[in-house]
């Protein structure tokens, strides 16, 4: 069941689109604002109150990479793997990462906190290598920044 | 018309098409997946890519795909440029990389488009060396299998399934090279017009299910043309058998009718037109002799004889029952062995006024009745009182194109090309209309309606007649009404081309005579609106063209023997009248090819020949005559009615017909003969040139091959030789052509339509004056309205095992108030009294329900029931 604040955040959106379809996108950030991931619950919670059909609605939250339709860890790491950030070394970023997390691209730490997924551009190539946890934006990677960046994000 | 040079050659095309649908008009083959002639050009699959040149000193020139591309006057294109056949080939590399090249153990193998496209652009050699991606198959429900991992990503089977059909249950889903096309979870596909992605889809991704139970591949199976017989539509379809067993039914194009789709009953509603067990030899339908009455066991070849015996002299008691599921040539049969005094026309009395009013209505009223592509091509439509989705499918797939068609014609304007389907719907958004739906309960296209109403049948009556008036004075105003949808008498003059839909399933003439009013008048102010009239049954047309006695009179009249033609009476009357009427006839006689209540009260039944078992005509809902031809090579005893009946005449010492056209001789009517061409000069084959196993078929009886079973009544041969190209539409077994093996091949033929109409317009135009009284509820009585299943209430599809499984249990539908009144509520039951007999139904809660109206289940039992009518229902 979506919360009340949940629920008038949606309606909220749902004054900005001419159509309540149009606002499904906003809709699902808000579900995924508070916890964290889009479950088949809320997705169909969602839907119900946009009057959409579960397809409809799972074709838009499947389409984009930044919904996500299984639990992810407290943080997501966005991982670049650009050309620029393959230049520079983001394989050398991720291996390191497998390392610190024992998690693959994809997968979440054992522990719950991070889930490391590539990101196709985060439209930082000057300062390539890059990554992005949560809503920082980081530049010039190395994987000592790596640890430190863990060690704060954790 | 536009002149396009082609490959240094000069055509003639349609200006208005893309130039992939204008080369394949040409019968010149330029490979394609996405672009569908009934929904036209995205651009999606790059995969029609020719060279286009600037003009004749341009040799340079620069790739485009044909079907984005329009066929304007001057354009110079090459197919076989070197460029662009490497173009093509790349594009199906790609599109081949996840391919699981399963085709030995894929049911579409034979008949694939993507196999043929492969093969035309020359793709032999995989390079791919990494794994394929993999994805998890649903279950679709009784009709569709679902094998992702074949999918080329071409967006057919959304854009039909959502965009076209209207269906929200079934998406895409995901993104980039992990692309799903299904439902959100497992579960039976909800749209009516699923079946049609087994022929959307280019590959096997949506394969037949029940075709799976028996399979055979295309170029195995023996084809006929055939006419649906599941509703009064007439869709036109190709049906296909191997061995003596029925295997499937797939789509034949006939642009005025069905164009390139089915409904999900036509499609799938097939397997009980001929009984089907492991050993054919055990359930083999013979004369059947009632036990009941004494009667001995008689064997197939002597029930002409134990018929006669019986009968006595052909003449004087004899009465015959028509039917309004038999051709044209078993009900005219009929009428001929027992005379025109004696024949009754085999509908319900109620039917028979009402389809009798309609064909008043169609035959001297100034409106057309309209034919399927009519609907789909105007631009307002009223609906009175039809639940369309389930009494006619297939219209309501056209209603749905047709709320597209005011904003097209605004699109067209702004000089979008229509056939660019997704610059159209870019453009179109959700603008739809103008469709007004008024009907006693909600219906399934209710969602793109611009406004719907719910009344009891004598108030949409009301209704009508009142909107008629608002559109001219002169027809009859109905005093106290108010009008419920304020602007739609504007909306219907504001259209060209206006359609009015109705038909039989509220039982209600002054529905009818409404819909006449409101057609009428808008012709009277220079509209050209058509009528839509729905009837139940595949020839229901045909049999009122007929004419005959009403079935009330049948059941009073001095007869000895009966003879019943193809129907059920219990379902056309009250049983206490039937049990009747057949102890009280010493003789009755059913031709049959169903088991019903009738059959098992005769004492003698002849088995009949099912639509695949015979060659005939019926009259679909707009009075188009169309032929049927048999797929199923004759099997003693069974025989089509009109020859038993010919068989009885000779018998009685007159002149029978050896041949449909015979029949169709004495009928006289030129325009049902030229339905189709007679059996004359060069037979055409009903099997593919590949068919197998000929020489070896029946080697365990003969090593010598057995000639082809004669087949008197068609052009058709039960063979592989003859000669086909040239075939015209009504004659097309199947579609293949060289190198066009699958559906798509139908682009190759000829696409005129076909079937004759019967029925034009005429000049009178006196507005039906008479104003029904409102509707008023009773108290304790409901007025039970039929409710119309699409699995289900038709009889000749309802045994189908798919469809068994699609059908719901039939329920007695109440608004929720009265429900808690009786003390019911949903799953619980009701009964009441008819005809001296105690019936109970499950409840089930239909809000929208008008106030003193219930709804009842139209299938099996509640047939006979006389609806609609009162009933007082109490708890059970």
């Amino acid at each position: 069941m979506l919360t009340t604040q949940e629920r008038s955040a949606i309606e909220e959106e749902r004054e900005h689109y001419p159509t309540a379809r149009a606002a499904c996108v906003e809709a699902l950030k808000v579900v995924q604002r508070t916890r964290g991931w889009i479950s088949d619950e809320a997705l169909r919670d969602v839907a119900d109150l946009l009057k959409m059909t579960l397809d409809e609605l799972d074709g838009v939250a499947t389409f984009y990479n930044l919904i996500y339709r299984r639990p992810v860890g407290r943080r997501v790491m966005l991982l670049c793997d650009s050309v620029s950030c393959w230049i520079m070394g983001c394989d050398g970023l991720k291996e390191h990462l497998k390392m610190r997390l024992g998690a693959d691209l994809g997968q979440t730490s054992a522990d719950g906190r991070f889930t490391v997924l590539p990101a196709a551009c985060l439209g930082a190539c000057d300062h390539a290598p890059a990554l992005m946890l949560d809503e920082t934006l980081y530049g010039d990677v190395t994987p000592q920044e790596v640890d430190r960046i863990l060690q704060e994000g954790s | 018309m536009a002149r396009v040079v082609i490959d240094g050659k000069s055509y003639e095309v349609d200006g208005r098409r893309n130039l992939l649908h204008a080369c394949l008009s040409l019968k010149l083959d330029l490979p394609y997946f996405c672009w569908h002639p009934a929904m036209g050009s995205v651009g999606a699959c790059r995969q029609c890519a020719v060279k286009q040149f600037k003009d004749d000193r341009d040799t340079a020139g620069r790739l485009v795909m044909a079907c984005m591309t329009p066929a304007a006057d001057g354009t110079r294109i090459s197919i076989d440029d070197p460029e662009a056949k490497a173009f093509r080939a790349s594009v199906i590399e790609w599109l081949m990389l996840n391919h699981p090249h399963d085709c030995p153990v894929c049911d579409e193998g034979g008949e694939c488009h993507l196999q043929d496209m492969t093969v035309m652009t020359g793709h032999v050699v995989r390079r791919n060396r990494f794994p394929k991606r993999t994805y998890h198959n649903q279950d679709l429900g009784p009709f569709l299998t679902h094998e992702m991992n074949r999918c080329i990503q071409c967006y057919r089977c959304v854009r039909f399934y959502r965009d076209y059909a209207g269906g929200r249950d079934f998406d895409v889903f995901g993104a980039h090279d992990q692309v799903y096309f299904g439902r959100a979870e497992d579960g039976v596909l909800e749209s009516e017009f699923s079946g049609n992605l087994v022929e959307v889809c280019p590959t096997g991704v949506f394969t037949d299910k029940t075709l799976a139970r028996h399979y055979t591949r295309k170029w195995d199976l023996q084809w006929a043309p055939s006419i649906c017989a599941h509703c009064g539509l007439g869709c036109n379809t190709s049906v296909a058998e191997r061995g003596g067993m029925l295997r499937r039914v797939m789509n034949r194009v006939n642009p005025e009718v069905n164009g390139h789709f089915l409904c999900d009953r036509g499609r799938f509603g097939y397997e009980r037109a001929q009984r089907v067990t492991e050993d054919p030899e055990k359930e083999k339908r013979t004369p059947e002799d009632s036990e009941k009455k004494g009667l001995s066991e008689s064997s197939g070849s002597s029930g002409v004889k134990r018929f006669s015996e019986f009968s006595g002299s052909l003449c004087g008691l004899l009465i015959g029952i028509g039917s309004p599921r038999a051709s044209m040539e078993s009900n005219f049969a009929l009428q001929t062995l027992v005379g025109k005094d004696h024949f009754y026309s085999g509908l319900s009395d109620l039917d028979a006024s009402l389809v009798s009013l309609i064909l008043d209505i169609l035959r001297n009223g100034p409106a057309r009745a309209a034919s399927l592509q009519d609907v789909e091509n105007a631009d307002a439509v009223f609906i009175l009182g039809e639940d369309v989705t389930n009494t006619a499918p297939r219209l309501a797939l056209s209603l749905r194109q047709s709320v597209r068609q005011k904003a097209l014609e605004r699109i067209g304007k702004g000089g979008i090309p229509l056939w660019h389907d997704a610059a159209v719907r870019e453009a179109m958004q959700d603008e739809h209309g103008p469709l007004f739906i008024a009907t006693p309960y909600a219906t399934r296209l209710d969602d793109v309606a611009t406004a719907v109403w719910r009344a009891a049948p004598d108030d949409l009556a009301r209704l009508g007649l009142a909107v008629a008036h608002e559109i001219d004075a002169e027809a009859p105003a109905v005093s106290g009404f108010r009008m419920p949808m304020n602007s739609m008498a504007d909306a219907l003059r504001d259209a060209r081309r206006p359609i009015v839909v109705c038909g039989t399933s509220c039982g209600s003439v002054p529905l009818i005579q409404a819909a006449a009013n409101v057609a009428w008048a808008l012709r009277r102010q220079g509209r050209a609106a058509d009528l839509c009239f729905t009837v139940p049954e595949c020839n229901t047309m045909g049999a009122a063209l007929l004419g005959g006695g009403r079935l009330g009179a049948a059941f009073e009249a001095e007869a000895d023997t009966v003879i019943i033609l193809e129907n059920d009476l219990y379902g056309r009357a009250g049983a206490a009248q039937v049990d009747g009427f057949l102890g009280r006839v010493k003789h009755v006689v059913v031709l049959d090819h169903l088991r019903t209540r009738t059959t098992s009260k005769a004492h003698l039944v002849l088995p009949a020949a099912t639509f695949a078992e015979s060659s005939g005509t019926t009259v679909n809902n707009e009075g188009r005559a169309q032929r049927f031809f048999q797929v199923l090579p004759s099997r003693e005893p069974v025989m089509a009615s009109w020859r038993w009946i010919s068989e009885m005449l000779v018998a009685a010492g007159r002149t029978g017909w050896a041949s449909l056209d015979e029949v169709l001789a004495a009928m006289g009517d030129a325009r049902i003969r030229a339905a189709a061409p007679p059996a004359a000069g060069q037979r055409i084959p009903r099997r593919p040139p590949r068919y197998s196993g000929r020489t070896a078929m029946a080697a365990h009886v003969s090593v010598h091959e057995a000639p082809p079973p004669p087949d008197p009544d068609s052009p058709l041969a039960f063979s592989m030789e003859g000669f086909s190209p040239e075939a015209p539409p009504p004659l097309t077994p199947f579609f293949w052509w060289p190198g066009w093996n699958s559906i798509q091949a139908a682009h190759k033929f000829a696409d005129g339509p076909s079937g004759v109409r019967l029925i034009e317009p005429g000049q009178r135009g006196a507005f039906f004056r008479e104003v029904p009284a409102p509707f008023t509820p009773r108290r304790g009585e409901w007025w039970v309205v039929p409710v119309h299943h699409i699995f289900g209430t038709e009889e000749q599809s309802a045994m189908a095992p798919a469809i068994v499984k699609r059908s719901v249990e039939p329920t007695l539908a109440l608004r929720p108030e009265d429900a808690s009144d009786l003390g019911v509520s949903t799953g619980g039951a009701v009964q009441c009294m008819l005809d001296e007999r105690t019936y109970r139904f499950r409840v089930q809660l239909r809000p929208e329900l008008p106030v003193g109206v219930a709804g009842l289940s139209l299938m099996g039992a509640t047939k006979g029931v006389g609806l609609p009518c009162w009933m007082a229902l109490r708890r059970a």
